[in-house]
Formats: structure tokens, C-alpha cells, sequence
């Protein structure tokens, strides 16, 4: 699923619930007011960033805090460390011995979670808007003086409970064995996509607390960190703690990263994987573009248009015409450097997924060749737009999608602009961005139950 | 590249080592936690039963109307699955348009519109922007009131639902939940069959089934709906009357006042393990409980202070010790499901399929301990404070807003019970904790489902001697 991070802990996926704004098509309302979230930035003599968000309507506030290191940071060898690694920062720290983290923040009404994708990892505390000089104070300290209380029983109970987050969700998961197989497939050996965001067992087993003191001091340091406050709270206040609780942490050593060289999928890949499944599925997937490139948006929109909506014209054939998928399901997921797009659908009982396949190439071949109706197309964009005014209710969201948004693109407030961005998309750039990277090199896994490789989608075509 | 990195950083390691220092040692004194502000709820009723709650939130420009209507799956009969399948086939085709071109235009209004049912009412909730609100209306009353229920959008959807009941099979932790309710919940109570049906339930739906379920559910003076966003009462009942005044049941309707007497959960006579064979698997599923409590019951406040300690929160005793402490698992946990007819107490967790039996220990120390001992008073009113402290996060979203009303309404709550939670929680006492963990946690008579690899983890089940031992295929 797209850019869905590994969680120190079971985290429901977030809804996009709809609401959004109608074009003017039909009804010639007058256009919507952009939508604004005001944000005060400051930057400490360390590097580190903190983005303010003043929301009055609830006495609440979001603590959020980005590090740039993610899984695609790690070392060969060490895959997963990264996602381990966010659950250490949960072991205590100097001041704040473990278990005192989550007992203060409980103890002050406060929940808090972390996450890890490819490009980063994050850390919130969400609660009464009284408990944020707590909040700061916590994330100071296990930024700054998180190693003095560090040492190898806390990696070895967490690399257990990380073991089990990969059992929970890889190996007891139906098809959960995709997830190991399919970067390797559509990234060359060493690009940091190549490898999973939970890691493999045999490395998780490797890591060391020599690793983690490494992997700290170069990475988890205040110039390369970001805090957002969102909620109600002072601008100045805030500013004012954050100096009180982080100015003492030095800045670390400047981070370089290696130039990832470009690279396009040679040819089609073909992998055939027997789970214990009832009903086989068939996974697609194609090289794209990373998230801030212009193309990003309308790809979003081409899976929508296959795969968003009940009318959507895959769903639409594989489940309802034909009847012969129970599900099918598309998305682009653009990373900070690079981004893939993924399909997947499953079959139902009684049909193959050769069957599955010829429908899915002949509708995106259909699709280029004939372009979206501008109904289509209008339906996507008011229905992709209406994420934006769901997650305007919420300060955590808002406070997340700040730091997504400064990160990516260097601008928090950048809302309106990716709405514009949606908007922009043509029917012609729907054609020519499947033209450009759905019609060309993919991967293509089966899952299918054991002793029936028969139904696998196979190299040489799709022949029965 | 990766190595020249790795020199930068011992280059600059010591001079980075240098200021550490300064750090606030201890925690920072909090100000007092601001009060919850209850949001002022307004209330009308259209002439034909139909009930309005609004809640006026105008922050972003954003409708959320959640309709539910008392009657869903308890109302199933013979046929488990059916309230839930009618709910859905709701929006497959309504009014003038095909299930197809329905979708695509409450796509293109921007709202999203779901149908459910669950235990106790068909639910028909519309998000959207306020400037869409009328048409969106307009297709949420096709969708509640001029339903299709077409022979061939009902085969569709039959067919679906049978193909995903395979699916399901697949899931560990459908399989446990569904053997976890058909174990604590009796033949011939609601909760003992699945809520979504079974493959024969399923095979047996057909269009005129569907039809009569909703005619004997459906009914204005049944109905509530719970409005929050950018709008006002006058409104509220300006676009609702206009569209759902004319609405009157097709017949005398059944209610949960109507609902057939259910079997009461029986109390097992010992702790019995039902052990659902799963060859291969990684982890173990475990389900631990027995049925629950009223929510009305006056032990409330205690119970949910009481579960929060055991298994409730991330500090929890079942987190700290099966994750935090043994590393058997990602999460353990407990809760108790109210329902106005009560559901379960279930305490669960997936472990390591080689931890199976030392988890099911540990559960069980738990279960006791809280039972046996009084809490800790930092531990009790950490909890506590928990439990007040966030109340006003859960009012932040026009969907929370509406979840805390529908849930006050589902028990005939009054709001002010909102503004009496903090003091209630902040009452309860060590003594009130081991007191309800007596009264409601019977570790001797429980239900234990493990959904695992029997060959590897059943032996070592049996040691334990928790109980009878059941083998069950799925």
C-alpha cells in the first residue's frame, strides 16, 4: 500500500473520507476560497526547524516530529534498522528513563506513536494543549540524551517485538510475502528502494547497539529534525519552550547522501509466490516518478480512474461486468526520490489470474489510447480533492502533512498548491503518462495457493 | 559513497560530544488541563417521527450527516448477514439512477456517502462540502428512501459477498473473532452468528428478502439523525424536511424494543480452549474473555478505569508485560464491548508461535493479579488521568463529535452525562478497580481461542491444564 509506515504500534490507515469541491461543470458556483493553514517557521542556531500552527477551536495540541532517515538510509546488512531504531526512541532517555515516556504522557492526558517510511521518521504526542511543555520536553531529551540510558537488552527486547510486527504483518498476512519480493523487483541492487521498511529477520537479528549509537549520532540530530506544534497554542510560547528544551543539543555532522543514479526497468519481471490463499492475486507494478515530480498528480488520477471509485473502470469490469475479481485496487506512490505504481487484483473462485490480467492491460491500453471523459476526469479530481478539507478537522493531520509538505517540497502551507496541481491535469496528460510509464516495464508477482502455480500469470504473454 | 560518509562522521563525532549538558532535568511542572467545552447540541423533530441532533461546527467548510435507523443485524431472524447486506445494497442503484451512475455523482458532488448496519441500526452517513450539500442530500434520500434492491444488483452483490467469505477465511484474525463470538455467545443469541452471514445465510438472499428486511426496518419515527459542521439547526431541518418529510414506513416496523428475547450468555462452567488449526503459522491469534457488561450498569466509570489499567492503554499491564517485558508480541490488550445488549470481554494478542503457551501464562497472571491486588496508586491515577485528560481530543472532527452522540443516544444517555465523565472517572477508587475486576473478570470461566499451528503449540497448551482442550478445523 502507498508509503504506509511500519508503527511502533497497531495503527488503524488513516481515512481519506470525501468531501470536496465540485467544479464548476455543473454548477457555476463561485470557485472555493484556497485553502490556507498559516504556519510561523523558526530556526534554532542548531539546524533545527520548528513549524508553529495556530488552531483555536479545541483546547488540543499535536506535537510532530520529522527526522530526514528513513529505511532507504540504511546500510547493506542492516535492513529494518531504521524502523527499530523509532522503537528505541520509546526505551527512555537520560532524564526521562524508560518507562517515563509513555507514563508521563499519559499521566497528562496525551497519546503518542511513531512511524518509519523509506525517507522518514516521525514521532507525535497529541493531547490537552496543557501537556505540551511535556511533549517538548520529552522529544529534547531523547533527542539530545538518548544514548547514556541505551544498551543491548533494550535492542534485544525490541528487535523481538519488531520480529513480531514483521510476523503480524508479512508472514502470518495473507500474501503478506509480497511485500519481501516486490522491491528487489522494481529497484536495482543497492538503490535505498530496494529493500522493505521492516526489514529481513536474518538482518533485524544483525543489528548491534554499536548500530544504534551510529545510527544516532549521525542522524538524529537537531539539523536534521523538524518539529511541528499545531493546535492551541501561542506562536510565542512555543517558540520559547522549544528554545528552553532543545537549544543545548549540538548540531550533528552535515549529512550527505550518495547521488542515486536513474534507472529505467529493462523488461518485464515475472514471480510466481504459493501462500496459503484460497483465491490467487495478481500484482502489477511500474517504475514512475517521485512525488514532487509534476507527472505525480496525474498518475494519481490515472488510479483513480482505474481503480478509485465503483464506476472506475477497472473496478468496474473485474468486479461487477465480468464479475471474476472480488477486488482491485490502484496507486502511485511517489517517495522523495523516485515512486512506483501499483496494481493489484484478486481472483475469484473459479478463475485465473491470466483471465484478471488481459482485462487489467487491455483497459489501461484502452485508456490511453481513448483518454478519460472530462466527466471522468472531473470526478476524480473532486473526489481526490476532497482529502484536503478532511484533514484541515484534525491538527494531527495538519501538523503530519506541514512537515510532509516542508520536507518535499521546502513550503509547509502547501495545501492549495497541490490542489492546484490536481486540478491542472489534462485528459491529454492522463494518455501521455500512461503511454510513459504503464505501458512500458512492470513487475508482475502471483500469489496463488499452494500446488496451483497453473494460475499464475507467466513470461511469454498472457495465453491461458 | 556510504563508507566516506561513515568517516565525516568520526571526524566530527568528538566534537559533537562536547555540550552535553544544559538539559532541563526533570520534568516541567504542567498548567492545569483546560476543561472540556461540551459542544452545545440542538435538537428538532420532523412530523413524521423522524429526529434531528445538530451540532453547529463551523471551522472548515464540512457536513457530516450520520443517519441511523434502531433495527440492524439483531433484527436478522434466520438469516445472519441480512442487515448488513440490505444496508449495503442501499446505494446499489437508488431513485432514477443505476448503482454505477449513483456512485460517479456523489463522487463527482465530492461527498462520500457509506451505508452500514451493525448490532443495533442501519447507518447511512454523508460527508461533504458545504456548497454540495442540496444534491448531496438529494441522493442520500434516494439512497434511505427509493432504494432499487434489483434482482441483478442483488445476485452482484450476493456473489461478492460469498467470494469474500472465502477471502476471510485467509485472516487469522477474522477467524479467531468469529470463532471467539460463536464460543461465548450461545445458539440463539444475536451475537453468536456472524454479523456479515455466512455462506449459507448468504446463498439465500435474494431481492425479495432484501425488500422485506427493509420494509420492516426502515421507519421515520425510528430514525435520528446526527448533523455537526458548517450549518445551523434552521438549516439542518430546512434541507432534511424538504427531502425526508414525505418519508412514512411501509408497515408496522420492528425495533429493538421488538427484538425476540435473546439467549443469555450461559457462564462457562470452567475455562475451556478451543484451538482452530492454522498448519504453518507464524504467529498464534489469542482470544481471551467471556460476555460483558450493561453500559448503563453503575460500575461503568470503575470498568473502563479498571480495563484502561489492565490492557487499555499503552502503559497498560498486559502491554508491559507480554511486549514490553517478554517480547512476545507487537500489542496486547483487553476491552469490554458495550452494546445495549451487552458484547464481550476480550483480552487478545498475536504472540510468537514458540510463546503460545508462556503467553497464555502471562494473560492469565494478569487476569488474576488485577483481581488479587490493589493497584498501585501512581499506576491508578496515571490511568485515570488518562482517561479525563483526553476527553476534549475526542471532540475535534465533525465525524467525532457525531461518534460521541451516536453513542450517548445508542444507550438513551443524556449529553450532561459528557460534563459528569472527568468526576466520575476521577472517583473511582483501588478498591472500586479490584472490586469490578472481581465482579467482571472471571478467569476460571473463560473462553481462550487460539488460532495457531496445533502440531507446534498444542502440547504445550495442554501442560497449562487451563481447561478442557477442544481441536477445531477452520
Amino acid at each position: 500500500m502507498p508509503g504506509i509506515p511500519m508503527f511502533r504500534l497497531v495503527r488503524a490507515l488513516p481515512l481519506l473520507l470525501g468531501a470536496a469541491l465540485p467544479l464548476a461543470a455543473q454548477q457555476p458556483a463561485p470557485a472555493p476560497a484556497p485553502i490556507r493553514v498559516p504556519f510561523v517557521m523558526d530556526t534554532l542556531p542548531n539546524g533545527l526547524r520548528l513549524i508553529v500552527h495556530e488552531d483555536h477551536s479545541v483546547p488540543v495540541v499535536t506535537t510532530y516530529v520529522w527526522y530526514h532517515v528513513g529505511s532507504g538510509d540504511e546500510r547493506p546488512g542492516r535492513t529494518g534498522f531504521a524502523h527499530l531504531f523509532e522503537h528505541l526512541m520509546f526505551m527512555g532517555s537520560q532524564h526521562a528513563e524508560y518507562p517515563q515516556f509513555d507514563r508521563l504522557l499519559e499521566a497528562a492526558g496525551a497519546s503518542n506513536n511513531g512511524s518509519t517510511s523509506n525517507d522518514r521518521t516521525n514521532y507525535y504526542e497529541q493531547g490537552p494543549s496543557s501537556a505540551l511543555p511535556l511533549m517538548l520536553w520529552l522529544e529534547a531529551d531523547r533527542m539530545g540524551w538518548l544514548l547514556p540510558t541505551m544498551d543491548s537488552a533494550k535492542v534485544d527486547l525490541q528487535r523481538d517485538v519488531v520480529k513480531n510486527e514483521r510476523r503480524q504483518g508479512v508472514e502470518n498476512q495473507p500474501y503478506g510475502l509480497v511485500e519481501d519480493a516486490q522491491p528487489g523487483m522494481m529497484y536495482p541492487p543497492g538503490h535505498p528502494y530496494s529493500w522493505t521498511v521492516i526489514g529481513s529477520m536474518a538482518d533485524l537479528s544483525a543489528a548491534s547497539l554499536e548500530d544504534v549509537k551510529d545510527f544516532f549520532r549521525r542522524y538524529y540530530a537537531p539539523n536534521n529534525a523538524v518539529i511541528v506544534v499545531a493546535g492551541d497554542v501561542k506562536a510565542s510560547e512555543v517558540r520559547s519552550l522549544v528554545r528552553t528544551y532543545f537549544a543545548d543539543i549540538p548540531r550533528g555532522p552535515a549529512i550527505t547522501r550518495p547521488e542515486i543514479p536513474a534507472f529505467k526497468l529493462a523488461r518485464d519481471t515475472f514471480a510466481v509466490l504459493e501462500d496459503r490463499v484460497q483465491l490467487p492475486r495478481v500484482y502489477n507494478n511500474w517504475h514512475t516518478v517521485k512525488v514532487t515530480d509534476p507527472d505525480d498528480a496525474a498518475l494519481e488520477i490515472v488510479s483513480y480512474i482505474l481503480t478509485g471509485a465503483r464506476n472506475s473502470r477497472l473496478t468496474q469490469k473485474l468486479v461487477y461486468d465480468l464479475q471474476i475479481a472480488t477486488n482491485v485496487t490502484a496507486y502511485q506512490d511517489g517517495k522523495r526520490l523516485d515512486g512506483d505504481f501499483a496494481l493489484f487484483a484478486t481472483a475469484r473462485p473459479g478463475h485465473s489470474l491470466p483471465e484478471l490480467q488481459r482485462v487489467i492491460d487491455a483497459e489501461i491500453r484502452k485508456l490511453a489510447d481513448e483518454g478519460p471523459t472530462i466527466r471522468e476526469l472531473d470526478q476524480a479530481k473532486n473526489s481526490l480533492e476532497s482529502r484536503f478539507l478532511s484533514a484541515l478537522e484534525s491538527t494531527t493531520r495538519k501538523a503530519d502533512q506541514l512537515n510532509a509538505y516542508y520536507y518535499f517540497t521546502g513550503n509547509p502551507d502547501s495545501f492549495q498548491a497541490e490542489i492546484d496541481r490536481l486540478r491542472a491535469v489534462s485528459a491529454e496528460d492522463v494518455r501521455r503518462v500512461i503511454r510513459t510509464y504503464l505501458l512500458g516495464a512492470k513487475s508482475v508477482i502471483s500469489v496463488v495457493p499452494i500446488g496451483k502455480p497453473e494460475l499464475a500469470v507467466r513470461a511469454g504473454g498472457v495465453v491461458p | 559513497m556510504r563508507r566516506l560518509l561513515a568517516i565525516g562522521y568520526w571526524l566530527l563525532a568528538p566534537a559533537a560530544s562536547g555540550g552535553l549538558a544544559a538539559q532541563v532535568t526533570t520534568a516541567p511542572k504542567l498548567p492545569p488541563p483546560p476543561s472540556l467545552k461540551v459542544p452545545a447540541v440542538e435538537e428538532a423533530r420532523l412530523p413524521n417521527g423522524m429526529r434531528l441532533v445538530v451540532v453547529p461546527m463551523h471551522e472548515v467548510p464540512l457536513v457530516q450527516i450520520v443517519l441511523t435507523v434502531d433495527g440492524g443485524a439483531r433484527q436478522d431472524g434466520t438469516l445472519p448477514g441480512l442487515a448488513t447486506f440490505t444496508a449495503n445494497m442501499l446505494d446499489e442503484g437508488a431513485g432514477s439512477r443505476d448503482a454505477n451512475a449513483l456512485a460517479a455523482e456523489v463522487a463527482y458532488l465530492g461527498a462520500s456517502l457509506n451505508t452500514s448496519a451493525d448490532w443495533n441500526g442501519t447507518n447511512v452517513s454523508l460527508r461533504v462540502p458545504k456548497r454540495s450539500l442540496g444534491p448531496a442530500l438529494d441522493l442520500m434520500a434516494d439512497v434511505v428512501l427509493r432504494p432499487s434492491f434489483s434482482g441483478a444488483e442483488v445476485k452482484r452483490q450476493r456473489d461478492l459477498r460469498l467470494a469474500n467469505l472465502i477471502q476471510q477465511r485467509d485472516q487469522p484474525t477474522a477467524v479467531a473473532n468469529l470463532a471467539y463470538n460463536a464460543t461465548v455467545f450461545p445458539q440463539g443469541h444475536p451475537y453468536h452468528r456472524p454479523i456479515g452471514g455466512d455462506s449459507v445465510s448468504t446463498s439465500a438472499l435474494d431481492s425479495a428478502t432484501v425488500r422485506q428486511f427493509y420494509a420492516r426496518t426502515m421507519s421515520p419515527s425510528q430514525a435520528v439523525a446526527i448533523v455537526t459542521g458548517d450549518v445551523t439547526l434552521a438549516e439542518v431541518r430546512r434541507e432534511i424536511e424538504g427531502r425526508f418529510g414525505s418519508w412514512r414506513p411501509a408497515g408496522p416496523t420492528a425495533t429493538s424494543a421488538s427484538s425476540p428475547a435473546s439467549a443469555p450468555p450461559v457462564p462457562f462452567k470452567r475455562t475451556t480452549v478451543y484451538l482452530v488449526d492454522k498448519p504453518n503459522a507464524a504467529q498464534s491469534v489469542i482470544r481471551i474473555g467471556h460476555a460483558g457488561v450493561d453500559r448503563k450498569h453503575p460500575d461503568y466509570y470503575a470498568i473502563q478505569v479498571m480495563n484502561t489499567l489492565l490492557g487499555g492503554s499503552f502503559s497498560s499491564r498486559l502491554m508491559t508485560n507480554l511486549r514490553e517485558t517478554k517480547g512476545y508480541t507487537y500489542g496486547a490488550g483487553s476491552r469490554f464491548d458495550f452494546q445495549p445488549i451487552p458484547g464481550a470481554f476480550t483480552a487478545s494478542a498475536d504472540v510468537r508461535t514458540d510463546v503460545t503457551d508462556s503467553s497464555l501464562v502471562e494473560f492469565f497472571r494478569e487476569l488474576r493479579r488485577i483481581r488479587d491486588t490493589l493497584a498501585d496508586p501512581t499506576e491508578l491515577e496515571r490511568t485515570k488521568q488518562y482517561l479525563a485528560l483526553r476527553l476534549p481530543g475526542s471532540f475535534e472532527t465533525t465525524g467525532q463529535v457525531a461518534g460521541q452522540l451516536a453513542n450517548l443516544l445508542l444507550f438513551a444517555l443524556p449529553y450532561s452525562s459528557l460534563n459528569d465523565y472527568v468526576g466520575r472517572v476521577m472517583a473511582v477508587t483501588a478498591e472500586d478497580v479490584r472490586r469490578v475486576a472481581r465482579t467482571y473478570i472471571k478467569p476460571d470461566s473463560v473462553a481462550v481461542i487460539v488460532v495457531g499451528d496445533a502440531q507446534k503449540v498444542q502440547a504445550g497448551i495442554e501442560k497449562l491444564q487451563l481447561g478442557p482442550l477442544v481441536l477445531q478445523k477452520p
